[in-house]
């Protein structure tokens, strides 16, 4: 009982020259909400895939719900519940097919799936469109409708594939309402991937992902006073000699994050009248400066050397990501 | 299939389904182990699912349809004009009947096997992937639903007998239907064969046109299988479909009143090196086929990841 709901050791996969998942080890805990926050292309899917025993890992090991991922495939699959990235629904069923054939598969007994599908659907407010084609679904109805169907069996552990992306705001939120609740009210472990630094803050633990290695792993707060810094950004209309200005000047390393000079200094409001006492005038002139401060962008940022904004404008996968959020 | 009867209910499974406080139940107690009935469950739930999509899609049903039409009433009609003096009276059309039945469940087996292949870019054959289920009954189910659904087109195909000469008995009704359904199913594995190596759509439908035409000019559908020169004698032989279409056609022909020489001429039956194949081991041919066939694509299905 005291064994982690997750942990895993030493994790990689590989596809061919691609070396998607590095070499990972974590734990988590039952009842923990636990976030996995990095870049397009970062592995945080292929992480999933091999938690889940979709995906054999091609070195290291796992455990989840105290079963091993490759050994016992099929005790891990009774325990977990699914909600991919991209959507698995049939769009030709209606709500009420979708969560019954779910209910079939995982053999369920018969007396309890009724209550159960009903319980499921009031929770995330689709009671009332059972009988819809799933295909008249929105996209965040879809969404809801996935996590009922992944909590339908009532798993010990949620696995969730950015529950979020391509929703709007509204929706976000609501859908993480019903998450936070999920984790607050029943014994369920919840492992999710995201790359909105805002849904980070809600997890009880995050790791940062890129590249394949987790590149740092704590709760939200302990990460943000880990960085300790204001992030200032400064706009002028010559970022080049600003950036040698900041060096000479003050002694400071700025570098360019979603298009504007950006560092990080530890009293952002007692540096900037220092910067305009000691801005020389053949310095190009300042046209604004903004303080932040830390948020998770700059905890990111300090352990990756990149926003995750940057990080992704520099991957092939945007354009992916683009084509799956606009055919939502 | 998996009998109605209830296994008495754990007291935590009680517990949760009365609906109330989920907030204490244990979880993943609603989830049992593997068990037979538990795969009985599975393939009847993604049979259940192929019949219900089906229900939905009521311009494939009509659609299939029309190639059958054109088959028995144009080409039929047309070409008995031609050939009217060599079928000792026995009209064309009720001569290629069998083959254009044998056609038209072929054709929807394959659209049936084809769905998988959307499944897979629709994402929901990783849902099905997930289950703590065997995949040999995802692949059953599907296989099994397919077959039922091709099987219905073609008991469709067989209410146009009448139309085109054919009139049933009972016993006669029951033959086609068998046969009918065993080609179906046999046609449907092999197309669950091919999409679990081909995942595009494309490609997959290029390749299933590309195997079935020839199975159907070489199965003698449209000709007797006597007297064809060797090169294509040693095709039809080969040809599986021939084996769907010569016992159905001798089904039909055994029901008719015509004389020996009319039957000799265009219900030659199969022959092995110079032996009449009875109609029980092509049917036998037929079935086996397909279950190799469908051992392979759950051992495919069974290895991807
Ligand atoms: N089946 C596959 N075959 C080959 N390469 C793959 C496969 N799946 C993933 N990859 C590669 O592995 C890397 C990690 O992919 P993954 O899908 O895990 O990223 P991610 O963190 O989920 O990104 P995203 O935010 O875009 O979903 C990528 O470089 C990707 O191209
Ligand atoms: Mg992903």
């Amino acid at each position: 009982m005291d064994e982690p709901a997750i942990s895993v050791t030493g994790l990689a996969k590989s596809y061919g020259e691609i070396e998607a998942v590095c070499g990972i080890d974590f734990e988590v805990a039952r009842g923990e909400t636990f976030g996995f926050l990095g870049p397009n292309g970062a592995g945080k899917s292929t992480t999933i895939n091999m938690l889940c025993t979709l995906a054999r890992p091609t070195s290291g090991s796992a455990r989840v719900a105290g079963f091993d991922v490759v050994a016992e495939r099929d005790r891990v699959r009774r325990n977990i519940g699914l909600v991919f990235q991209d959507t698995t629904l049939d769009n030709y069923l209606t709500a009420e097919q979708n969560l019954r054939l779910h209910a079939e598969l995982y053999g369920m007994p018969r007396e309890t799936i009724a209550p159960r599908m009903k319980t499921v659907q009031e929770m995330l407010q689709l009671w009332e469109r059972r009988d819809s084609l799933v295909g008249t679904f929105s996209g965040g109805m879809k969404r809801r409708l996935e996590i009922a169907r992944g909590l339908l069996h009532s798993p010990r552990v949620l696995f969730l594939d950015e529950p979020t992306i391509g929703l709007d705001p509204q929706t976000r939120s609501s859908i993480w309402s019903y998450i936070s609740s999920l984790g607050r009210e029943q014994d369920i472990t919840i492992f999710l991937t995201t790359h909105y630094m805002d849904e980070a803050e809600y997890c009880d633990r995050i790791a940062i992902i890129d590249r394949g290695k987790i590149v740092v792993l704590d709760t939200p707060e302990a990460l943000k006073a880990s960085v300790g810094k204001d992030r200032v950004q400064i706009h002028t209309d010559d970022d080049e000699a600003t950036i040698a200005a900041l060096r000479e000047r003050f002694g400071i390393e700025a570098r360019m994050a979603e298009g504007v000079v950006t560092f990080g200094v530890a009293e952002g409001e007692q540096f900037v009248p220092r910067l305009f006492d000691e801005w020389d005038p053949a310095h190009p002139p300042i046209r604004s400066v903004s303080v932040a401060r830390p948020s998770l962008d700059d905890v990111f940022m300090s352990y990756t050397g990149s926003t995750i904004r940057d990080a992704e404008a520099g991957s092939t996968d945007m354009m992916r990501n683009m084509a799956r959020m606009m055919s939502r | 299939m998996a009998t109605e009867s209830t296994v008495p209910p754990t007291p935590a499974a009680l517990a949760s389904g009365s609906g109330s406080a989920p907030a204490h139940e244990i979880p993943g107690l609603h989830v049992p182990s593997r068990s037979v009935r538990g795969e009985l469950r599975a393939i009847r739930a993604v049979w259940r699912r192929e019949l219900i999509r089906f229900s939905r899609d009521r311009l494939r049903i009509l659609t299939s349809l029309v190639q059958p039409f054109l088959f028995l009433f144009v080409l039929g009609t047309g070409l008995s004009t031609l050939v009217s003096s060599s079928t000792h009276g026995v009209s064309f059309r009720t001569f290629i009947y069998p083959g254009v039945l044998c056609m038209a469940v072929m054709f929807t087996a394959m659209f049936s096997a084809a769905s998988i292949v959307w499944d897979r870019e629709f994402g929901f054959l990783r849902e099905m992937m997930v289950a703590p289920v065997r995949r040999s009954s995802i692949v059953l189910g599907k296989c099994f639903g397919g077959a039922t659904v091709a099987g219905f087109q073609g008991v469709i195909v067989m209410a146009i007998g009448p139309l085109v000469g054919v009139h049933y008995t009972l016993g006669l009704a029951l033959e086609i239907f068998a046969l009918q359904l065993l080609l179906a199913f046999s046609i449907t594995a092999f197309g669950m064969m091919a999409a679990a190596r081909v995942t595009q759509m494309q490609s997959f439908m290029a390749l299933m046109q590309m195997a079935m035409m020839p199975m159907f000019f070489l199965s003698g559908a449209l000709f007797p299988v006597n007297k064809l020169p060797a090169w294509l004698g040693v095709l039809n032989r080969i040809d599986p479909l021939t084996y769907a279409v010569d016992p159905m056609r001798r089904a039909v022909f055994a029901h008719l009143d015509i004389a020996p020489l009319a039957r000799r001429a265009l219900d030659p039956g199969v022959t092995w090196w110079g032996w009449h194949v009875p109609g029980l081991l092509e049917a036998a041919v037929v079935a086996i086929l397909g279950l190799v066939m469908l051992a392979v694509a759950i051992a495919e299905f069974s290895s991807v990841e």
